[in-house]
């Protein structure tokens, strides 16, 4: 990989076809007093559109760090991250911040919902920040609301959710500004099984019917199953990569779990 | 973000803490109310005293017989007796400045009506005097040019002695005894209030000849002092200068000498209190101020609180797309919305106290538009300077640690 010619900044007309995802040998390390510690050591990946990765691997393994590389949150120490052909660490603050706003849409384990504002003001948010006109902001929150389906929740607050349906409206919030990645860090980390099983299905829809791109950190297997790559990483490295054979469809195992919620 | 938008997450943050935005409001309330009323009451003062100089006439000189040093004994004005009609008749000729003179003398004796007596001033003095003064009669007439040369035992009383001595009865044909001598009283002066300068009533009074009390009452030949009126509140200097030129010719003084007399200048005083008032409604606005001050210190404080609180929600802002200067207009309009709010309420109890201080208290107040503008202002400005510091550490964050943070 390290011999890869350097790729500049793609120009428009390529940035259509452009890969979403392109990272070239990225190392992330951080300074503790005398002491580097590495996270990353060499990580050299290619996401395409449309494509469902489960990214797994311990804690310490470095995927959060690589989630957050991807997520424009954090830059690598060397190497070099193409966002739809646009390399990352060229940008400044301000480009980084737009990029989280407009390309990436971020689902937390812990939903990440600002309390005291209705699911359809929380979705919304992104569009506030992307300076959207308050119509057509209002009119794309409750678009993304139905397409999680809580059309009818939109003004309930978090604490009137379930957990399951917090984490639905933390999906809308990620929809609302139409990107094409969608990062999802742990999203049934806080969620029982069932539920697990229903936010799997609105990312096998939102992938199928949408042509999303997402990637998913998951330290469960069943969860990862879901996805149609996996990648494992290990101590900073990426041990695995590979298709997974028998992909689950969540609406089929929905159909086979018995009903708990509502 | 829009104005809007960002002043409606705002508001909503401030709500959702409403007894601590209150405390924290509370800085700037008092400071902005206690910088309105204090003005109010400064500028009050100013003005009751502006009238009352305005009342007593701009143009009004005064012109005393002055103090004199006998064997060592120094006696106040009044004593000297070199003060004498012609000295008036001289000014009223050679100052070109001046428009009016009135001689005046007085004395203080008992009056008696019927049943009631009252102690009282008598002012002699001659017509002219009520036009200097601008103090017009209520009732009756004002005694004549040719009263004084009779020397004619007529009074015109002040509303003080009216009170005490014609409760009931129409006072002006009625006939009182002052020193045993009957006068007819002709005329009933104006209610005239208490003087700025010497604090006393001055409806406590008794107007008649000069000539009635210098041969009837003192058996004396001179004056104690003139009352003068300069041709406008500009020409009062130059008639101060042409009189104490004539007095000091008649009088024979020369250099070294000091003049046995004195002119007081109405314009001159009238600077002197103006500066007094607006010194002290200074120094009120400026004490007020300072809690304009220290209420700002206090949204520095809970903004600084509240930006340690809500780290988790600047990192999900962060993630999702907010740029640091998103989320620093956020903070500082948060700053400006919670001063902004504090200074609204500070001017509705700042005119409420401005209303009651005259009711409660019986203060005069005069509520100032300036006064309210700068303090609006000024608490803008007090979010904004205290606002900056907390909205720039929560821009500052680092997303990532902001949104792990518990």
């Amino acid at each position: 990989m390290a011999t890869m010619t350097s790729t500049p900044p793609v120009a428009f007309s390529e940035k259509e076809t452009a890969v979403p995802i392109r990272v070239e040998d990225v190392h992330k390390y951080y300074e503790l007093g005398d002491t580097r510690v590495h996270a990353l050591r060499g990580i050299s990946v290619e996401i395409a559109h449309g494509e469902f990765v489960a990214v797994m691997g311990a804690s310490g393994s470095g995927k959060s760090t690589f989630m957050n590389i991807l997520g424009c949150l954090d830059g690598p120490s060397s190497g070099k991250y193409l966002l739809e052909g646009t390399d990352v660490s060229l940008l400044n603050k301000r480009e980084l911040a737009a990029i989280r706003n407009r390309k990436i849409g971020f689902v937390f384990q812990g939903f990440n919902l600002l309390s005291r504002t209705t699911a359809l003001e929380n979705a919304e948010l992104p569009a506030i920040y992307a300076r959207i006109s308050e119509q057509e902001r209002i009119s794309r929150a409750k678009e993304a609301l139905a397409m999680v389906g809580l059309a009818d929740r939109a003004e309930h607050f978090p604490s009137q959710l379930s957990g399951g349906q917090q984490q639905r409206v933390a999906i809308a919030r990620a929809l609302v500004n139409r990107p094409a990645i969608l990062l999802a860090d742990e999203p049934t980390g806080n969620l029982d099984s069932r539920t697990s099983v229903e936010v799997m299905e609105i990312f096998q829809k939102l992938n199928e019917e949408r042509g999303l791109t997402i990637v998913l950190v998951t330290h469960e297997h069943d969860i990862a199953q879901f996805a149609k790559r996996s990648i494992v990483f290990r101590d900073g490295k990426i041990r695995k990569d590979e298709a997974i054979v028998n992909r689950q469809l969540a609406s089929e195992v929905l159909r086979t779990l018995p009903a708990l919620e509502d | 973000m829009e104005l809007m938008a960002t002043i409606r997450i705002a508001l909503r943050a401030i709500a959702r803490n409403k007894l601590r935005s209150c405390l924290t409001s509370l800085g700037i309330i008092i400071g902005v109310g206690a910088v309105i009323a204090m003005v109010a009451l400064g500028q009050g003062a100013q003005h009751q005293v502006q009238q009352q100089i305005a009342a007593m006439g701009s143009n009004v000189l005064f012109v005393g017989s002055g103090t004199m040093n006998r064997g060592g004994v120094r006696l106040g004005w009044g004593n000297t007796k070199t003060l004498v009609y012609d000295d008036v008749a001289a000014i009223r000729r050679e100052c070109p400045a001046v428009s009016m003179v009135a001689a005046g003398t007085g004395t203080s004796a008992q009056i008696v009506f019927g049943n009631d007596n009252w102690y009282t001033r008598i002012t002699g003095t001659e017509p002219e005097y009520l036009d200097i003064r601008a103090w017009p009669l209520d009732e009756g007439t004002n005694f004549t040019q040719d009263d004084v040369q009779t020397a004619a035992n007529v009074a015109v009383i002040g509303d003080t002695v009216r009170k005490n001595l014609f409760p009931a009865a129409d006072p002006v044909g009625q006939t009182v005894r002052i020193n045993s001598l009957p006068f007819r009283v002709i005329g009933v002066l104006s209610v005239k209030g208490s003087s700025v300068a010497m604090g006393n009533d001055q409806d406590d009074v008794i107007l008649m000849p000069y000539t009635t009390v210098q041969k009837k009452m003192n058996g004396t030949q001179w004056l104690a002092y003139a009352m003068v009126s300069a041709q406008s509140k500009e020409a009062s200097f130059a008639a101060q200068g042409q009189i104490e030129g004539v007095l000091r010719d008649r009088h024979r003084i020369r250099q070294p000498q000091d003049d046995d007399f004195f002119v007081r200048n109405m314009a001159d005083v009238a600077d002197l209190y103006d500066q007094q008032t607006t010194v002290m409604t200074l120094l009120l606005a400026s004490i007020a101020s300072v809690s304009l001050i220290v209420g700002g210190i206090g949204i520095m404080n809970i903004m600084l609180v509240s930006v340690t609180e809500r780290t988790r929600e600047i990192g999900i802002r962060m993630a999702i797309g907010a740029t640091e200067d998103d989320v620093q207009r956020q903070f500082l309009t948060e700053a400006v919305v919670l001063s902004v709010m504090g200074g609204a309420i500070g001017i509705v109890s700042g005119l409420a106290l401005s209303f009651l201080i005259p009711r409660v208290l019986g203060w005069p107040v005069s509520i100032s538009t300036t006064a309210i503008l700068i303090a609006v202002l000024f608490s803008i400005a007090v979010g904004v300077f205290f606002g900056y510091y907390p909205a720039r550490k929560a821009a500052r964050l680092n997303p990532i640690e902001a949104l792990r943070y518990e």
